[in-house]
């Protein structure tokens, strides 16, 4: 019992260290004053002036589609790489293959972003959603392979014997056994490529044109004139629909799908 | 397996509904095909009012792209793969793009008006006789002081800069061109010096005045200083602008023994296509109207002299937006360096950023 | 053999991935590295990172924050991961960990340069309890305090999943035959979940060498890391023969790290 509240309060400080910028941010886009240090009087203005902005509007779902697209696309090119990987048996090929996974991990963006455009240009594809989309994938491939293959080196090759003896073919294996056990580890890589997706700069600056923006690249050239608190405004918008979203669709989860998650948590691991 | 298939056509389906949203919103705006006008700008450098009246009155619609470093917005014009039909670069890079055949001529019988431009402004070095550009804003580097911790008479000069009262208080400019700049003109040498003996003369005292810097950040010194986290910043003009605005403490001054002059100019790049709606824009830009219009958003100082009429005296007559004479005459323009200085300067300035640890 | 044609299935994207998105640019950033800002081919590049004490410096820097950032998220992530994985709704507070990293970094830097100034939330409280102003933009702590800050969400995500595949009969049977909480902690649970531990230090350390917008907005360039350079190379100077060099040396330096990393984690799966 005693425990029990030790925890919540540690769990409890690292929300708030989590959430005090983001609470910092909402409360200015509330502020009267046109920066982010002394507040100045409560007003919706900079909410008004967020919805008839119609060119934001369309970066935000711009960058909303591409993030939800090029994760779903890494996150299949990635769990399966790493489905390569984990049946890969030579140490050295099995460790090359895994150093040049995490290459993307370690360049800077801005390495990154160079090369992608020469690549690009050399290729001819043309610059705008596509070629973003591809170097979104690109990027976001390594962190879902990193997240996926802990779960699988963790999985016990008695558990696949076993499925072997009791007749399954390989697709049943993967389909009813490695599937399931590793689908958390494949959640967090579409969180993750999510994530990297939305939040990167450099290499959608170098790779973009026609007109495509993304909102990173958008809030980076704006801040050259200081942030404006249109741009707060937005991220209180977006940060509280994500979070009923999340919070909505753990509940449907949890609704419809808890007896099968359950039973199928307690039927891998044994 | 079936939950995460069923999760990935719940993604694809809400990628197909934003996809349609966003081509809704495209269309809402009024893009089409040819009747458009790329335009390649820094962040929030325009009044959006502005693009929204050229595209009523002339029928195009603009496509504006922003970036927000010089050499960025150059590798992506020189890689080829965008279709820029204007861009917005600063004085040396016009140098250095027209240098590299970047640049397509203006051709002048297209446009009207180019006696709004003040002869200060026009002809300048970097492009003699504005064969490719045309000054869209200029400024000046200066020095930004907090009159909460410090007197205006103590920092007239750029030598006032390392004085021991100041320890731990100027905020610099993150640019190697800029602080080894003022380093060498605070030495009464050139801000184009192309020596290396003086460049490491001009990088040794900067070092003597390290104990004084704070911090070398880039645009959110904006931020910091009208926070009053700092009693002196060295800064572009249009930067100060910015922090004034929110902080009426703060003040501006271009030292009397000259600074830096900069110019943000309008060119075409070698990518552009839509010719009738770059010089249509050129046109409306020069419009005295909507210059002034676009200097009171953007805040920085427009060369264009008949616009400037139509701003409030407040504005016309502030000495520290527009300087006298003498000082822009005794400013210099940046000119670009061959890249064995240019990588020279950056050497010194890094190892000058190092020297501060 | 029919288990051949299907890990070929596996392989074929994923490898394609590696050829185009990996091997190409890493062949292009290599190429470069043998320019000199005039475009000459020449070792110059290599010669100046090695013998200037400047980078050595750089590198040196880079490594020890970098270590320092990763050392931290690490203790306030492991704790977090461990107590999430008993608690209620587990999922749903997972997901809620996630959620700040979806706010633009910039911005999130914005709001810390706000909390961290001198008339900031931290300074209001420590004027409040009497303590006084305190200087923590540009300081080393506040820099990688919110270093930090960016990285925990990615090390508890890793770290969770490795503890969610604890079998807690171990747990239980290591308590039940004896064993202190301390003992059971560093005898099972830590050598079982330090797999996601590797993932989550791999996916803090390794972008942490190269950290550079930090670096400046709330360093101040106090702090001057390989990132701020490379940056610097390819934006300022337009000298992409250095900043390749750099970029040459990082990546070698992370295939170092991981084949000693990857070879310890083969000799312990093959004793479990």
């Amino acid at each position: 019992m005693k425990k029990w509240k030790w925890s919540n309060l540690y769990l409890i400080f690292v929300f708030i260290l989590l959430y005090v910028p983001i609470a910092y941010l909402i409360i200015y886009s509330f502020s009267k004053g046109d920066t982010m240090s002394n507040f100045r009087g409560f007003t919706w203005a900079h909410y008004s002036e967020l919805f008839a902005d119609t060119r934001m509007i369309q970066i935000v779902v711009d960058t909303l589609m591409l993030a939800l697209l090029s994760s779903l696309i890494a996150t299949i090119v990635g769990t399966l790489g790493a489905l390569a990987i984990s049946r890969t048996s030579k140490p050295v090929l099995k460790n090359s293959i895994l150093s040049l996974n995490n290459i993307l991990m370690v360049s800077p963006d801005v390495i990154i972003g160079a090369s992608f455009l020469i690549f690009f240009t050399a290729l001819h594809v043309p610059l705008g959603f596509l070629s973003v989309l591809l170097s979104h994938i690109a990027f976001s491939i390594p962190i879902v392979v990193l997240m996926v293959l802990p779960r699988l080196a963790e999985m016990s090759t008695t558990m696949l014997d076993a499925a072997r003896d009791l007749g399954a073919t390989n697709t049943q294996t993967l389909t009813r056994v490695i599937m399931p056990f590793i689908t958390p580890g494949i959640l967090s890589g579409f969180f993750m490529a999510f994530t990297y997706s939305l939040d990167d700069f450099a290499v959608t600056f170098f790779v973009t044109g026609n007109g495509f923006e993304t909102l990173s690249v958008e809030i980076y050239a704006r801040a050259r004139q200081g942030i404006s608190l249109e741009i707060n405004a937005l991220s209180g918008v977006m940060f509280i629909f994500s979070l009923v979203l999340v919070i909505g669709y753990y509940f449907i989860q949890r609704g419809s799908a808890s007896h099968k998650a359950k039973l199928k948590a307690k039927g891998a691991p044994q | 397996m079936k939950r995460l298939i069923s999760m990935a056509a719940v993604i694809l389906a809400a990628v197909l509904g934003l996809a349609i949203w966003s081509k809704s919103l495209q269309t809402a705006q009024g893009a089409t095909g040819t009747n458009t006008l790329n335009l390649a700008n820094w962040g929030d450098y325009i009044d959006p009012a502005l693009v929204k009246k050229f595209e009523k009155e002339s029928g195009y619609h603009v496509n504006l792209e922003t970036f927000d470093s010089n050499e960025a917005m150059y590798t992506k014009i020189q890689q080829g793969g965008t279709s820029y039909d204007l861009t917005v670069p600063s004085e040396y890079m016009v140098e250095k793009m027209a240098r590299a055949k970047m640049l397509i001529p203006l051709d002048k019988s297209k446009l009207h008006g180019l006696s709004n431009y003040g002869s200060l402004y026009m002809n300048r070095s970097f492009d003699p006789g504005n064969k490719y550009s045309l000054p869209y804003f200029w400024g000046t580097l200066g020095i930004i002081y907090n009159d909460k911790f410090v007197k205006r008479e103590e920092v007239l000069h750029w030598n006032d800069l390392w004085s021991p009262k100041f320890k731990d208080n100027i905020m610099l400019i993150d640019s190697a061109r800029d602080i080894m700049g003022y380093s060498l003109r605070s030495m009464g040498k050139s801000m184009n010096t192309t020596d290396p003996n003086t460049l490491a003369l001009a990088k040794a005292k900067l070092d003597q005045m390290s104990p004084n810097v704070k911090a070398v950040v880039a645009d959110e010194i904006k931020m910091y200083m009208a926070a009053d986290e700092s009693a002196l910043a060295v800064d572009w003009s249009g930067e100060a602008a910015d922090m004034m605005a929110n902080n009426s403490h703060l003040h501006y001054i271009v030292p009397s023994e000259g600074s830096n002059l900069w110019f943000d100019n309008l060119v075409i790049p070698k990518t552009a296509k839509h010719f009738k709606a770059i010089y249509a824009f050129l046109n409306f830009i020069t419009d005295p109207k909507n210059a002034a219009q676009n200097a009171d958003y953007v805040g920085y100082s427009t060369p264009n002299t008949a616009a400037l009429k139509l701003l409030p005296k407040s504005v016309r007559n502030d000495k520290q937006f527009y300087p006298d004479q003498s000082v822009i005459k005794k400013s210099e323009v940046y000119k670009d360096l061959d890249p064995k200085t240019v990588g020279l300067y950056n050497d010194l300035y890094l190892e000058f950023k190092m020297y501060r640890r | 053999m029919k288990k051949s044609t299907q890990n070929m299935a596996f392989y074929v994207p994923y490898i394609l991935w590696i050829a185009l998105f990996v091997i190409a640019p890493m062949l292009l950033i290599v190429y470069q590295s043998f320019f000199n800002i005039e475009g000459q081919f020449t070792l110059s590049n290599y010669a100046t990172y090695f013998q200037s004490g400047t980078y050595i410096m750089m590198t040196i820097n880079s490594v020890w924050y970098a270590f320092l950032i990763t050392a931290l998220t690490l203790l306030i992530s492991y704790p977090a991961a461990y107590l999430l994985h008993y608690a209620k709704h587990k999922e749903l507070w997972l997901l809620l960990i996630i959620l700040p990293t979806w706010i633009n970094l910039l911005l999130k830097a914005y709001a810390f340069i706000g909390i961290f100034s001198q008339d900031g939330g931290v300074n209001t409280f420590l004027r409040m309890m009497g303590l006084g102003t305190h200087q923590f933009l540009f300081t080393d702590f506040s820099f990688i305090f919110v270093a930090s800050y960016i990285e925990i969400p990615f090390m508890i995500l890793p770290i969770f999943n490795g503890i969610e595949e604890l079998n807690e009969g171990l747990v239980n049977a290591s308590r039940d035959l004896g064993a202190k909480w301390w003992q059971t902690f560093t005898r099972v649970i830590l050598p079982l979940t330090m797999s996601g531990v590797k993932a989550g230090v791999q996916a803090v350390f390794i972008p942490s060498l190269s950290l550079f917008m930090l670096t400046r907005l709330i360093g101040g360039n106090r702090v001057i890391t390989l990132g701020t350079a490379i940056e610097e190379h390819f934006l300022t100077t337009m000298n992409w023969g250095m900043g390749s060099t750099i970029g040459v040396v990082l990546i070698v330096a992370m295939v170092v790290i991981m084949f000693l990393t990857g070879e310890r984690k083969k000799k312990g799966g093959r004793q479990a």
